[in-house]
């Protein structure tokens, strides 16, 4: 009787049916548990006064979706969010593009070349953005010593490139720019030779060569990977905190304050959770965009 | 022939290397200032691409390892990673290979469904998460950390590994089902043996989204004993208005040379992983 239960239990695991949803469970009860559950939690919290010091808050209602308008701050977070994700990102499909283009052949000094492209991505961003803190100094700025000895510049009084609102949303542009293009070259470049031979050798009997070629051939089969890249440039630089946190703490007076920024000061050092779950959430419709635009074409690259 | 191969290669170099330098420009920076004293540093008549007063000097690095706690905030973080990537490979390698071979078209959907859980920010889910931690006890704690960060490590290595196996020839695994192996036994004496590059990629990508994670850190942990490099250096070597600019280059190239080395020695294969789970 005792032989036959493990002998049962044994060929319960031989069989798909069990032996999958046991294998998958785990990884998703922990999802469940680290994203689904804080998910339905922020989206409770955003509604209440909750505080850091107790979860019980009362129940409020939308103000907390809807106060925030009011604020001039809120309202120049959520614009900056859009202006530096959309022209970190428009710069990053540009370049990547054009490296990718280039990177795909064999050629002498491939792999130093490669590797030099590739730092900005293996560099955790938190640390990298202190060398660009240095290289913005109000004072010893290469870019500033450079361009003063090209006479480019005032020698007396250089840009400070952290200082001024305008020059200050161009420096984190840049960053995010510049930690973005090597994730976008190296999918592009997936993208690229993925597109089988026989296409080049079809469109070459086709006659179609240069330009013709790349609007006809080329860009078509890249397109679906490359929004991929470019989807997940959006929801890297929409949500990320670090650059603008070393940058500029969101200054100079706010003029560079962003979403995932103003939430973080609403509700971590200035202690109101509800709030800042809110200013938070205000991110979701981003990020269902986003997901949608990608699953249709996630579908689309696996049909070519 | 050659003449036209030559001067593509010339066109490559020409439009390729002006934007390689760019993007490690700044790495290079960090190793110029890292070399400096604060004499040559802070020297507005000096020339900032050559050394001079003292430089280059290792006083920086000295300063770095033995005035600072940045050994501990290395150590910290080394132990954060490699914990949080055995969780992630114990709850990763079964999902990840249930979802590539044992299920069918509702696996690879789920295995989508699982990839785009990534795509939630941390930065919607620091606030309840950090309530968590309160509640939990585990404010200003390595351990916080370690609880939350499988939740970005585990959906991006379940969706790796299931493109690793999907690209793992069945025949294989066949055949020794039919020699009478169990299914388990032919996972472990067949499958993981040549998934062990895949395993090997997730490793190195996981730990490397726990060296670089930032907004949970900063939120949970306040102690400096207790800080990682993606934090402790930032909040602890900017001292007021003071600036240990050597110290902070060196501080942010250290650990950024190793993890460059791995990614661009496994990054064939993060590339396979990657779309080969579904964008294929």
């Amino acid at each position: 009787m005792e032989a036959v239960a493990p002998r049962r239990r044994r060929k319960l695991l031989e069989e798909r049916r069990f032996l999958a949803p046991l294998l998958i469970a785990p990884a998703i009860i922990v999802i469940a548990l680290l994203v689904g559950g804080p998910l339905v939690l922020a989206a409770y919290l955003s509604l209440t006064d909750a505080t850091a010091g107790s979860l019980s808050g009362s129940f409020v209602g939308f103000d907390n979706y809807v106060d925030p308008w009011r604020d001039p701050n809120f309202r120049k977070a959520l614009q900056n969010t859009i202006v530096f994700t959309l022209v970190a990102n428009a710069i990053v499909v540009v370049v990547a593009a054009l490296l990718a283009h280039f990177l795909l052949r064999d050629f002498r000094g491939k792999w130093l070349l490669r590797l030099l492209v590739l730092l900005p991505w293996a560099a955790p961003v938190a640390l990298s953005t202190i060398g660009w803190l240095w290289i913005f100094d109000s004072l010893f700025s290469v870019v500033n010593w450079t361009a003063k000895e090209l006479h480019l510049v005032d020698r007396f009084n250089p840009p400070q490139w952290l200082g001024d609102p305008n020059l200050a949303m161009a420096s984190v542009i840049t960053v995010h720019a510049w930690r973005l293009i090597p994730f976008a070259t190296v999918i592009m470049i997936a993208g690229l030779a993925s597109i089988p031979k026989e296409v080049d050798d079809a469109a070459a009997v086709d006659g179609a060569t240069g330009l013709r070629k790349l609007f006809r051939v080329t860009l078509p089969l890249q397109l679906p990977i490359a929004t991929i890249a470019v989807l997940f440039g959006i929801v890297f630089t929409a949500t990320d905190m670090a650059v603008v946190y070393i940058l500029t703490r969101g200054g100079p007076f706010n003029s560079t304050q962003m979403l995932p920024m103003w939430a973080f000061q609403t509700g971590i050092q200035g202690g109101s959770l509800g709030p800042g779950a809110a200013i938070a959430l205000y991110l979701l419709p981003v990020l269902a965009v986003v997901t949608v635009l990608m699953l249709l074409f996630a579908r689309r690259v696996e049909v070519t | 022939m050659p003449l036209r191969r030559r001067r593509e290669s010339l066109l490559t170099y020409l439009v390729v290397g002006p934007f390689a330098i760019m993007l490690a420009f700044p790495f290079y920076w960090m190793l110029w200032t890292a070399l400096k004293t604060e004499q040559d540093l802070y020297n507005v008549e000096s020339v900032p691409f050559s050394f001079s007063q003292g430089s280059p000097t290792f006083d920086n690095v000295r300063f770095l390892f033995e005035d600072t706690q940045y050994l501990r905030w290395i150590g910290n973080t080394v132990l954060v990673g490699a914990v949080v990537v055995a969780i992630t490979l114990l709850v990763s390698i079964p999902a990840g290979y249930a979802l590539a071979r044992l299920s069918g078209r509702w696996g690879t959907s789920l295995g989508v469904g699982i990839f785009l859980v990534y795509l939630v920010p941390p930065t919607l889910l620091f606030l309840p998460l950090s309530r968590l931690v309160a509640e939990l006890g585990l404010q200003d704690q390595l351990a916080s950390l370690i609880v939350v960060y499988p939740s970005f490590t585990i959906p991006f290595s379940v969706w790796l590994l299931m493109g690793f196996f999907k690209t793992i020839p069945r025949e294989l695994e066949e055949a020794a089902l039919v020699d009478g192996a169990s299914r388990l036994r032919t996972l472990l004496r067949i499958v993981f043996p040549i998934s062990l590059p895949g395993i090997l990629t997730v490793v190195i990508f996981a730990f490397s989204l726990c060296v670089g994670e930032f907004i949970y850190a900063v939120s949970f942990i306040t102690t400096s004993t207790n800080k990682t490099i993606s934090t402790g250096i930032y909040t602890e070597l900017i001292r007021g208005d003071v600036f240990y600019w050597g110290a902070l280059m060196a501080a942010t190239l250290i650990p950024s040379i190793p993890l460059a080395l791995f990614y661009n020695l496994f990054l064939d294969r993060f590339i396979a992983g990657f779309t080969g789970g579904a964008f294929r």
